[in-house]
């Protein structure tokens, strides 16, 4: 066990810039599940599949097309192959189990987390696969002579975009509010005259796109292999948990502290960096049992 | 409670499985011996859970935590320190009761789904430490070749003590589902505040509950490790945890031997079609998506609701 004896004020800056990258990835990943779990009250297991599928299919389509444009089409057609998926199992399974007990619906969609991570594997092999970044955004730029990968900051673009763009669609549009409302009461807004199935499934598929975005933006960073499904969904799940339950903002709050801790946590105790997310999670939990903004249910 | 633990009936159908487990190995391959084995610590983890799953309406959702502490506590009794099995068998619930009662206490303050999430947070700290820690508990590579005592090393032996150290657990388990603890327990799952206005302190029984769940998957734990020498840290990872919920669902969560039977299911179907396919969680995953379409109540509870309404009866009194 070695620990960091002085850990500099530029590893630390570093580290947090990284630490803020990894947080975009999982702020869009856990805000779509909150999504779902906010207005469905869907506890998705297999939201962690949808964004291992997303870093598969911007693989296949990047390499498909080839060159700078493939990476770009990727981005959008893996995320939008995510959603077509989505589309089929919630109007085909999901929307006749509403009613179900939640222990029920998370084994459901435990039970689709196996298939699907054993269909990746007949569509894709078990091998690893990687793909490279275009031109335009390999390279690093100096911030304060520090060297920062410009993916990197493209991802702390991204995020925001995200964020906001969650927080319109939520408050601003008609359907955002018809979902709030559904949330909270299914029938009167049914009564009204408005097709709840419908939004429902709108949302849903909202979510699972993001899972898709997620795992399509994670895809040049890091090996893309079966089992990415299994650590993404745990951390999305206690990113959903500790800003609370269908909270966005509490998604985004999750996800720094995600994010960050991971990070920090390799400059101290690099062997044990993976327990120190987790601790924070208990910790905060301890503290705030029900997350640490107002949860939606 | 009056004419006893069990009618002469039960009696009988007891001793003839007993019989039949009895000399079962006799007639089996080495093989066959392994899988009832497994089939049976599995079973008696599936059960654990159901105690505070099925009959205290909790939402444990990393059980396999506790399974994994009991294990790594009887590995590293036997590779760390030169103290008779003896000490390793008894150490590895204590160890597991003593993390359900850590876990729980932080636990307890909440209810379902909240409940529930917060025990995997926990559950996966635990996880990422033995995953990591690679000089204490071998990382993720795990302990391999643990020391298993003389007397049973030979898988026949293994198979005895093993089902003997089962039907010991889940006589007690019996017992205590059908204690005045166990009723009040369950009222606590029907209607807690009712429980809580008659003078029932709610959640210091589920704690108890808890810790009794705990004490037998640590047991489980130590099992395996007989059967299998070996631990790993996948053993406490949460999938396995849903897994075991999937047993105790598969099989029935609200009848009493519906865990062991959905146990059997899983094990069975892993092991027999993990030599045909290497696609099997994809069955397992088609199956399970089945079974909660058309037997919510699980496959023994199915069945129990088909054969006897007595029975039927009986059970919704419990």
């Amino acid at each position: 066990m070695e620990f960091a004896a002085h850990v500099s004020w530029e590893a630390l800056l570093q580290q947090v810039l990284v630490g803020l990258s990894r947080t975009t990835i999982l702020f869009i990943v856990a805000s779509g599940l909150s999504l779902v779990l906010g207005v469905l009250r869907i506890p998705n297991v297999f939201h962690g599949s949808l964004y291992m599928i997303g870093a598969f299919l911007a693989y296949s389509v990047a390499v498909f097309i080839g060159g700078p444009a493939g990476f770009a089409v990727a981005l959008l057609a893996a995320p939008l192959g995510v959603a077509l998926i989505s589309l089929i199992v919630e109007r085909g399974l999901f929307c006749r189990l509403y009613e179900r007990e939640h222990l029920m619906l998370l084994l459901f969609t435990f039970a689709f987390m196996l298939v699907f991570s054993d269909l990746v594997k007949l569509v894709w092999g078990s091998d690893y696969r990687s793909l490279s970044l275009p031109p335009m955004l390999q390279g690093s730029f100096t911030i304060l002579n520090l060297p920062f990968p410009r993916y990197n900051l493209f991802l702390l673009l991204v995020g925001p975009v995200v964020a906001f763009g969650l927080w319109f669609l939520t408050n601003k549009t008609k359907i955002g509010k018809i979902a709030r409302a559904a949330s909270v009461d299914r029938e009167m807004v049914g009564a009204v005259g408005i097709n709840v199935s419908w939004v429902f499934a709108a949302v849903f598929i909202i979510g699972c796109f993001l899972a898709g975005l997620g795992g399509a933006l994670v895809a040049p960073t890091q090996n893309i292999t079966q089992g990415m499904d299994h650590a993404i969904i745990i951390q999305a799940f206690l990113i959903v948990i500790i800003g609370g339950l269908g909270n966005i903002w509490g998604a985004l709050l999750g996800a720094l502290i995600f994010g960050l801790t991971d990070a920090i946590g390799i400059l101290i105790l690099p062997q044990f960096a993976i327990v120190f997310p987790y601790a924070a999670v208990v910790i905060v939990l301890i503290f705030r049992p029900t997350g640490l903004l107002k949860a939606t249910w | 409670m009056s004419k006893g633990v069990f009618s002469p009936k039960t009696w009988l159908l007891l001793a003839a499985a007993v019989a039949c487990m009895a000399v079962a190995p006799q007639f089996l391959s080495r093989f066959y011996t392994y899988l009832i084995s497994l089939v049976l610590v599995t079973g008696l983890l599936a059960m654990s859970l159901n105690l505070v799953l099925g009959y205290g309406g909790l939402y444990q959702f990393h059980h396999a935590v506790f399974y994994g502490v009991g294990a790594y506590t009887f590995a590293l009794m036997r590779v760390k320190t030169g103290l008779p099995s003896i000490w390793a068998y008894l150490a590895a619930p204590v160890a597991a009761l003593l993390l359900s009662l850590l876990i729980g206490w932080i636990c307890v303050r909440l209810s379902k789904l909240y409940f529930g999430m917060l025990q995997i947070s926990l559950g996966s700290l635990v996880w990422a430490i033995v995953y990591r820690w690679y000089s204490f508990t071998g990382g993720d590579d795990g302990i391999h070749g643990v020391p298993i005592p003389e007397a049973l090393s030979s898988i026949d032996n293994a198979y005895y003590f093993t089902s003997a150290v089962t039907l010991v657990c889940l006589f007690v388990m019996y017992l205590i589902v059908n204690s005045p603890f166990g009723r009040v327990f369950q009222a606590t799952r029907d209607n807690p505040e009712r429980s809580e206005a008659i003078g029932v302190n709610v959640k210091r029984q589920q704690l108890v509950g808890l810790m009794v769940a705990g004490f037998f998957a640590g047991v489980a734990g130590s099992l395996f490790v007989t059967i299998e020498g070996s631990v790993f840290p996948d053993m406490m990872f949460w999938t396995l945890s849903l897994e075991i919920l999937i047993m105790c669902l598969l099989g029935g969560w609200f009848s009493f031997f519906g865990p062991m039977l959905g146990a059997a299911i899983v094990v069975v179907l892993r092991t027999v079609m993990g030599i045909h396919t290497e696609y099997w969680t994809l069955i397992l995953g088609v199956m399970l998506m089945l079974l909660i379409f058309f037997l919510p109540e699980g496959v023994l509870g199915y069945f129990t609701a088909r054969w006897g309404s007595r029975r039927r009866a009986a059970m919704e009194d419990l």
